[in-house]
């Protein structure tokens, strides 16, 4: 009983790795007033560049690195429509997550023809206790890295200028701008961040499944928008959010595991039904930035 | 007039330069992108079948795109239409166990669009009423209804299979098909449906009070407000008009080809239609020309499997309308430096 | 008489700026001396503001010398401008709500611990600064919390802060109460005594008349002349504003009044953030009579209106139109029973700024008007459009043209052409005459003049005090949201004085 427990939250902790890492780039980037739907896709680009870049050089580090550069170049998109030219940020992010979904498909199919073995190396993982749980939290390289992560987030956003200056160009962009501080800058440097971050967050989904499969986010990258919102932009509160769907995604497995007998199919949708609860919960009671998600223009 | 051949002008550059991108990406693979276009495009436009597959994929994509296009038009992101066609397609399949085989086809086609319309309708009435009542961003609601019904359709698809092996809807008698342009192949008489209905919707946001409300509170919810228009009914009734509008994607599946509803029939078809929305700068008589050309793209990187991905498709779609909504942009800013210049 | 260069802080010459309908500026000039309060005033549309762009290097003149302690700016940017010792002080405070007093100051220039920000420097940095000139402040405060008086003390520290030695302010008193404006003045006159120059915009001429040295005066973009302000008076100096001597003008004639259209009772409301706004107002106005609202901004005035107009819900309290009870009705069903309202935020409340001249005409009109079973009567909204355009001179004259192509004054015509042409038995105005040019001004109140003469019952809410006595039948002036005085001007006589004793709290 204790052990199936220990293996739930594990479960947990490994589901919600991508959704961590997305939602705390999301974090940075509403903070800095742009929203960023693309991180779906930049989830998707991190799976397939990892994959791809881990099968070429045999390297999980590689790899990694990978998807973590693919991600920061598809969000370098969305700065030149978004932030540059000033295209509404939710129709540059859905022209975004198109154009990834066509691209890694063509890509996949590509670069693994039809029956290439398309796994790549593994992450090590260090069992060294032999309890699931413990295991999980000290021998995965991944999971270290996301504390990490969160961390160094939550210091930056709230210690640091720069996290002075982010929190202020998504309250006042007109502020930033009478104190000579480039919006568009830190607006790009935000998105380009949280590239970063959900491009690692992809990488782990593809290292965790072992290859790259057609639509592997399956929506995770706005779950992670909604733990943004329910976590209220702040990196500790978005990432309680994500272990709550993440959680629930794992529930669903266990549920599947212990013969619970509930229809696999009704079961599957419940991170999904727990996202729109928790929006539709929670509006109202958090203030986003003020200048989220409005185009901002040079006076 | 003149904002209308600009915005024409915007979309041939931005299809030019997808071609262009894709002419890249067929070089690169060690062809000639000459003779892989001229296959793609004679098959889609220069053969009876692939005109009728053209027509096929057309269909669908001007209900989904004018689901989005409404929405967007009430100041509304619907991102749902994948799952409200899927629900829309079902009701209407799921009608072979409500009807009698021998009602005639005129009424059974009347009664798979009202199904369909209402499947579509109530797919989008969770997200409708949570942005009502509790401000829910429908961006995040629609796109999770989206998984949502996936598995709730499939899990009725259990109890309305047509046998234990066969996982479908059995396929509706033959007198309630509607009729197929080219035999052997799919497009048929639905895309006259759709076509009727863009001109519809065009005509009510011009023309009507209700299409007037919608505008209105979709440009200045404030100015709305103030003017006595009641915004949070009219905002219920556009999101689920919309939800109900791509309800009607899939009725060229169940009523033409194949007949039946079956498992990701019309896969991203939903996530397209807001894209030849977006082409279409959201005009819903645009929207006929954007989803043509959408679905030359995506028919004829079928036909060029020997070459390269069909995948291929998707890319130059995506690629068009990223330059369209960079040059529909770029060209207001202008507008406007040249206004207060003049 | 020229100084030389080195006395002048400031030197503007011949500048001009031209804008598609407007020459903002033509051969405009200023000399500032160091270490004095200058004013520049003028009407709205006289320049000032533009010429004081130029200055703050935010706009680039079209021609012209600007030349601050002598050297010529070259760039024409606010880096510049800064670099040059001159820090403008907006009318509409740039602020980051958010962060506190100190964080406000410093952004841009923090002090900092490697990458950390040393907020105990900045706090401490900013506490010295404001005591050194007297603008006492907070630092550790969120700016949301200070009050207007305070988050103004925060954008002159802003400004100091970077070392400014010319501060342009304008129109810095427009949201004051006269307290604050009091401690204001006091804080410019220990500034310049530091030796800081002061370049003072505004319209307001008995503050000037108190606090500056010199005048120069603008008119139609051009400067007309400078005075000292020891040699003149305010009667001549408005008289330079206008061109001509100021009219004292002809109150409407005396009407008899008519039945009550409005009536308020007892009216608590919140505003947004929470705290109670108005704290139980009685509020009557007949048909036939212009009531005016008087008060300084942020008294309640805007929950009052908002309750009347259907978009906020009162806690307690009833609002009546036309006898019937509307204190839970919708907008619709108000502007059913005649409401009209011209309201304070034209661009988001007013207008669709998207639409055509014609779709706005149409806007909160009942439901068969231009519609016959739901479709839209497109000849009649054209004839009545035409009609319209012509009636209130709106330029261009072009029912299809796009609203956000006309001028500020021109979008207000059409509002309030459309809400009286509507025949409403209540017009409720909110600041109609902010921010437009003097024709348009009196387009307006002549308008509502014209109404109240139609026995329509009219509710003005403005912040001129000078419009409410050249028109009102009634002011009633709030504070703290409740009811501080109330003054028929058709029985006794009133002037600024005493109703701005009022404003300040001080009832009669």
């Amino acid at each position: 009983m204790l052990d199936q427990l220990g293996l739930l939250i594990a479960q947990t902790i490994l589901i919600s790795i991508p959704l961590i890492l997305a939602a705390l780039g999301g974090v940075f980037s509403e903070r800095a007033g742009v929203v960023n739907i693309a991180l779906e896709g930049v989830l998707l680009t991190g799976a397939f560049a990892a994959a791809v870049i881990g099968h070429a050089s045999g390297s999980f580090v590689v790899g990694i690195l990978g998807g973590v550069g693919a991600g920061m170049l598809v969000s370098l998109i969305h700065v030149a429509l978004a932030v540059g030219a000033g295209v509404n940020q939710i129709v540059s992010g859905l022209a975004i997550n198109l154009l990834v979904a066509g691209a890694t498909e063509y890509g996949s199919k590509s670069y693994w023809p039809a029956n290439a073995s398309r796994s790549i190396p593994e992450i090590p993982y260090y069992r060294w206790s032999g309890i699931e749980l413990v295991d999980t939290l000290s021998g995965r390289p991944l999971v270290l890295i996301t504390a990490l992560t969160i961390v160094v987030v939550t210091f930056v956003l709230g210690r640091t200028v720069l996290g002075l200056r982010i929190h202020a160009v998504g309250e006042s962009p007109q502020a930033c701008e009478t104190r000579g501080l480039s919006v568009m800058g830190l607006r790009a440097l935000a998105v380009v961040t949280s590239g970063a971050l959900a491009g690692l967050g992809g990488a782990w989904l593809a290292f965790n499944v072992g290859q790259f499969q057609h639509g592997m986010s399956a929506g995770k990258g706005y779950i992670a928008m909604a733990a943004v919102v329910f976590g209220r932009w702040r990196p500790l509160g978005a990432t309680l959010a994500c272990l709550v769907f993440g959680g629930s995604e794992a529930l669903a497995a266990a549920l599947e595991r212990w013969h619970v007998p509930v229809p696999s199919e009704l079961v599957s949708t419940l991170p999904y039904v727990l996202t729109i609860v928790a929006m539709a919960g929670f509006v109202g009671r958090a203030r986003p930035p003020a200048a989220l998600g409005v185009a901002h223009q040079r006076a | 007039m003149r904002a209308a051949l600009n915005e024409l002008l915007v979309l041939i550059v931005a299809v030019l330069l997808s071609l262009g991108v894709g002419a890249i990406l067929i070089a690169l693979r060690g062809h000639d992108p000459f003779m892989v276009y001229g296959v793609w495009f004679g098959e889609a436009l220069g053969s009876a079948g692939g005109r009728s597959q053209v027509i096929f994929k057309t269909t669908t994509l001007i209900f989904t795109a004018l689901a989005s296009a409404l929405a967007f038009r009430g100041g509304m992101f619907n991102i749902g239409a994948e799952g409200q066609i899927y629900l829309g397609a079902f009701c209407a399949a799921a009608l072979v166990f409500v009807l009698p085989a021998s009602t005639p086809g005129f009424v059974a086609v009347t009664a798979a669009f009202f199904a369909a319309l209402s499947g579509g309708a109530v797919a989008a009435l969770i997200p409708a009423v949570l942005k009502v009542r509790r401000h829910t961003h429908e961006v995040i609601t629609t796109m999770m209804m989206n998984f949502i019904l996936l598995s709730v359709v499939n899990y009725f698809l259990r109890f309305a299979r047509e046998s234990a092996e066969v996982v479908r809807t059995p396929p509706i008698p033959a007198a309630w098909r509607v009729l197929r342009f080219e035999r052997g192949y799919d497009g048929n008489t639905v895309v006259l449906l759709a076509i009727v209905l863009a001109l519809f919707i065009t005509w009510f946001l011009r023309r009507t009070r209700a299409g007037y409300a919608i505008r209105a509170i979709g440009s200045s919810p404030g100015a709305a407000e103030l003017g006595g228009i009641a915004t949070g009914r009219v905002t219920l009734g556009v999101l689920v008009a919309s939800g109900a509008v791509a309800g009607l994607g899939g009725l060229n599946f169940v009523l033409g080809s194949p007949g039946y509803f079956e498992q990701h029939f019309a896969p991203f078809q939903g996530y397209l239609g807001i894209a030849v929305a977006l082409l279409a700068r959201n005009h819903p008589f645009g929207i006929v020309p954007a989803a043509f050309l959408f679905a030359v793209l995506a028919e004829g990187g079928q036909a060029i499997q020997e070459w390269a991905p069909p995948e291929l498709g998707t890319i130059l779609q995506a690629i068009t309308v990223v330059f369209v909504v960079l040059g529909a942009e770029l060209f207001a800013r202008w507008e406007k430096r040249r206004l207060a210049h003049a | 008489m020229t100084n030389a260069g080195s006395a002048n802080a400031i030197e503007m010459r011949g500048v001009t700026k031209r804008y598609p309908r407007v020459i903002a500026n033509q051969d405009a000039s200023l000399s500032v001396r160091r270490g004095e309060i200058h004013a520049v005033v003028g009407e709205n549309g006289a320049g000032k503001s533009t010429l004081m762009k130029v200055l703050a290097g935010v706009t680039r003149p079209d021609e012209g010398v600007v030349e601050v302690g002598g050297k010529a700016y070259q760039k024409y940017t606010p880096e510049e401008a800064a670099h040059r010792g001159v820090g403008m002080v907006f009318q509409h405070f740039v602020l980051v709500p958010t962060l506190t007093v100190a964080e406000n100051v410093v952004l841009g220039h923090e002090p900092r611990k490697g990458v950390v920000f040393d907020r105990a420097r900045a706090e401490s940095d900013v506490l010295a600064l404001s005591r050194r000139f007297g603008l006492e402040v907070d630092p550790s405060a969120p700016v949301e919390t200070c009050s207007i008086g305070v988050q103004q003390r925060v954008e002159i520290l802003k400004v100091l802060a970077r070392g400014a030695e010319v501060l342009i302010l304008d129109e810095p008193t427009a949201i004051l109460t006269p307290a604050e404006v009091d401690e204001l003045l006091a804080v410019l006159r220990r500034l310049a005594g530091e030796g800081k120059t002061i370049v003072l915009i505004t319209h307001k001429l008995r503050e000037v008349m108190a606090v500056a040295e010199r005048i120069t005066i603008m008119r139609a973009g051009r400067t007309v002349t400078t005075v000292e302000v020891k040699s003149t008076t305010q009667d001549a100096v408005a008289e330079l504003m206008v061109g001509r001597p100021p009219k004292h003008e002809q109150r409407p004639p005396a009407r008899p009044r008519g039945p009550a259209v409005l009536e308020v009772k007892g009216l608590v409301a919140r505003s947004d953030r929470g705290p109670v706004a108005v704290h139980g107002i009685d509020l009557v106005v007949h048909a036939g009579e212009i009531v005016g609202i008087a008060g300084i901004e942020g008294n309640g005035q805007t929950e009052l209106i908002e309750c009347i107009t259907g978009l906020r819900a009162p806690q307690a309290g009833t609002v009546r139109i036309a006898g019937t009870d509307v204190t839970s009705s919708d907008v619709a069903t108000r502007l059913k029973l005649g409401m009209a309202h011209v309201p304070e935020d034209r661009h988001r409340r007013g207008v669709v700024l998207d639409f055509s001249i014609e779709e706005n005409v149409i806007l909160g009109a009942p439901p068969d008007r231009y519609a016959r079973m739901g479709v839209l009567d497109r000849g009649r909204m054209r004839t009545e459009t035409l009609a319209l355009v012509k009636a209130h001179d709106v330029r261009p004259p072009d029912p299809d043209a796009r609203m956000s192509a006309l001028s500020g004054g021109n979008q207000q015509k059409v509002v309030i052409g459309r809400e009286l042409g509507r025949s409403p038995r209540l017009i409720i105005a909110a600041h109609p005459t902010r921010g437009l040019d003097l024709g348009a001004m009196e387009h307006v109140d002549s308008s509502l003049v014209q109404a109240r003469a139609n026995d329509v019952a009219v509710l003005l809410v403005s912040a001129e005090l000078s419009e409410l006595l050249a028109i009102a039948d009634r002011i009633v002036v709030l504070y703290g949201g409740r009811v501080a005085g109330e003054v028929d001007l058709r029985s006794a006589t009133a002037d600024e004085r005493t109703l701005g004793a009022m404003m300040a709290g001080k009832t009669a």
